[in-house]
């Protein structure tokens, strides 16, 4: 047997590590990337060295195809956009073309569309707060958390008759006027949310292992967060208490009382609890909104132009039929001009710049993705810190692909 | 939502401002794609410095003067005031802009999709390659003239022997939107069917066997059609239970 001082030093020199870094590639369909997203890494040990962020894998022509159809056949593809809160881009879209064509819907409709559409937030951020927690391991908050998701679809679906794609926005009004029971459904619904997220609460926020992987991991800075373009609740964690609702409302949203949470670090805690205390503000928005809205009143706006005429009398009058048949075919007519709408999605800012060459057809409709702009932050996010820290933090960035890649 | 108005567009921009145009309580001035970046370098450094990186996008069109085809619009926001700012250039096909990612790392992924979806180009640009399609992408889908029914023949599919690899379409077809006539595809008739019955029928090649490497519009065999008895009974049954029936 040798001895250990007759080893070769050079031959100890082989045993250590290699000091290349370590290329890695994630997704595009990794179970923690809830997304279809290809991160190409370079490894520096556990360390992120070196990060190409891919997005595209569910690029199916969004913009493409709004320019062949009228306006109002947008809205089954903006279903598609941000498909865990599709009733925001329905509301969005329905906001940028009636800000085209100047016009402004009832105030019941105004309500209503405040109503299902904060139902619509509350519903992506346990959403995005569920499979954040899920990934670290906390099963048992996920399961809850989409248990009340599934009571607001319940309500979303007695309204619109779908659960996900409503395609429930039209131009100057909705598809549908509300449901009898509408503020009895939600009120009834309103305190389970609140209940599970104390619940959530209780169980995350004094554990340890949730805390070590979220406190401190995935931090960016305010300066650097305005400079990517984020909005909504990531940049909202930087301390920036920029939200479309407050800062430029729309709709009703000016009747409210309602506070925007901001955090202070831009971590992937500041994240978590901005989310669920944004939850909290949407119940207090809803109940507010329950108690003014008008019981009576028109839905949609009282302009043959825009929105199809009573079916009755399409059937019995020659007016109604010649209107009916010009919408359906031709569609609405915007002015022709470029206009551009903000309004608060579950991500962050959903802009829509559209431009009508005056035709039934849309010539442009782009969408502001606001995870567009926080995937692309990402790389800051990743960048430096360890290869687990990337599941939190790619969580709380809260990518959708459909909205992201369009 | 308030959008900084002509006079302050003149007032903070200059010279550069070609034209302001407004719609809807919306202004934007139109730039000089020569003066593209000192004007967005003075709305980023200036007072209020508009910080909040909104939005890039771009609007083909085609029937303006080449050089003045795509419409490069810039959206931004002043993070202390609130207030917005947009500002829009023309340029050419080809000629390109100068790259904004030096003001703003927002911009960086905008001009890439920018470049992927419109073919706009940007100098500067730390890594201008194609974003949401995939390198060997043949044109830029969001120009006026690339038409939505264009498939891609790019990428081809591997030969496995022994497996037969389909093309759902072939590569001048485009996508049917058509309802899909159901009777007339069991007895036979159809094209639109599916790749399966298509293979079976004789209507389409299996891709393997094509030339191309891609599935071209396969051969269409004219199956001489049965007499009406036996027709009507193939498809009576579907028509009544799915529901599919052609009208």
């Amino acid at each position: 047997m040798e001895a250990v001082d007759d080893l070769d030093p050079k031959s100890v020199d082989k045993l250590e590590l290699p000091a290349d870094l370590m290329e890695l590639n994630m997704g595009p369909a990794h179970p923690a990337t809830h997304g279809t997203v290809r991160l190409k890494l370079k490894l520096d040990g556990e360390r992120v060295a070196a990060i190409d962020i891919q997005p595209g894998y569910l690029h199916r022509g969004f913009e493409k195809s709004c320019e062949r159809g009228t306006w109002n056949q947008v809205f089954p593809y903006v279903d598609r956009l941000n498909y865990v809160s599709p009733m925001l881009n329905n509301v969005g879209f329905a906001l940028a073309v009636e800000g085209l064509c100047g016009v402004t819907v009832p105030e019941r409709c105004q309500y209503y569309r405040v109503i299902l559409g904060e139902l619509a937030r509350i519903t992506d951020h346990l959403t995005c707060n569920a499979a954040s927690a899920m990934e670290l391991g906390a099963f048992t908050p996920f399961l809850w958390l989409m248990k009340v998701r599934d009571w607001i679809y319940d309500v979303l679906e007695i309204e619109t008759g779908a659960r996900l794609t409503h395609s429930f926005g039209r131009i100057g009004g909705m598809a549908a006027p509300p449901t009898d029971n509408l503020k009895a459904n939600v009120r009834q619904v309103l305190p389970e949310v609140l209940k599970v997220v104390g619940e959530t609460e209780v169980l995350l926020l004094r554990n340890r292992i949730f805390l070590d992987r979220v406190e401190g991991t995935g931090v960016l800075t305010q300066a650097e967060a305005l400079d990517y373009g984020v909005t909504g609740p990531v940049l909202r964690s930087t301390g920036v208490d920029y939200d479309v609702r407050k800062a430029e409302p729309y709709l009703v949203y000016d009747r409210f009382e309602f506070d925007v949470p901001v955090g202070t670090r831009g971590d992937n805690y500041d994240r978590f609890l901005v989310r669920l205390e944004e939850t909290r503000q949407s119940v207090r928005i809803l109940e507010q909104a329950l108690q003014q809205m008008p019981d009576d009143g028109p839905i949609n706006i009282d302009d043959p132009r825009l929105v199809l005429p009573d079916k009755s009398a399409v059937y019995t009058t020659i007016e109604a039929t010649i209107a009916h048949f010009k919408l359906v075919m031709e569609g609405v007519k915007p002015p022709r001009g470029e206009y551009y709408s903000a309004t608060e999605g579950g991500n962050g800012e959903l802009g829509f710049f559209i431009v009508s060459d005056g035709s039934g057809t849309p010539y442009r409709v782009r969408v502001r993705p606001p995870c567009w702009y926080g995937l692309q932050a990402g790389e800051r996010m990743f960048m430096g810190g360890m290869l687990a820290d990337i599941i939190p933090t790619f969580g709380s960035i809260n990518m959708i692909g459909g909205e992201c890649d369009r | 939502m308030k959008f900084l108005n002509e006079t302050g567009l003149r007032s903070r921009l200059g010279e550069r401002v070609r034209s302001v145009e407004a719609f809807g309580g919306q202004f934007a001035a139109e730039i000089d794609a020569s003066s593209w970046i000192d004007a967005a370098r003075a709305l980023r450094e200036g007072v209020p410095a508009y910080d909040h990186f909104i939005d890039l996008t771009a609007v083909d069109y085609p029937e303006a003067e080449p050089q003045r085809r795509f419409e490069v619009v810039l959206l931004l926001r002043a993070s202390a005031t609130g207030e917005r700012v947009r500002i829009k250039t023309r340029c050419p096909a080809d000629g390109p802009l100068p790259s904004l990612t030096s003001l703003w790392r927002g911009a960086n992924w905008a001009e890439r999709e920018l470049f992927d979806l419109f073919g706009v180009r940007f100098s500067g640009h730390p890594d201008l390659r194609r974003i949401l399609l995939y390198e060997p992408f043949e044109g830029h889908p969001l120009r006026k003239d690339y038409p939505i029914e264009r498939t891609q023949p790019i990428v081809e599919y591997r030969e496995v022997a022994g497996v037969t690899k389909l093309a759902p379409f072939g590569a001048e077809e485009g996508q049917p939107f058509g309802r899909v006539d159901w009777a007339a595809r069991l007895a036979g008739r159809d094209l639109q069917v599916s790749p399966s019955i298509a293979l079976q029928s004789q209507q389409r090649r299996a891709l393997s066997e094509s030339t191309s490497g891609c599935a071209s519009r396969a051969v269409h065999k004219p199956v001489s059609l049965d007499p009406e008895g036996q027709e009507s009974e193939v498809s009576k049954p579907v028509a009544e239970g799915s529901g599919y029936g052609s009208r």
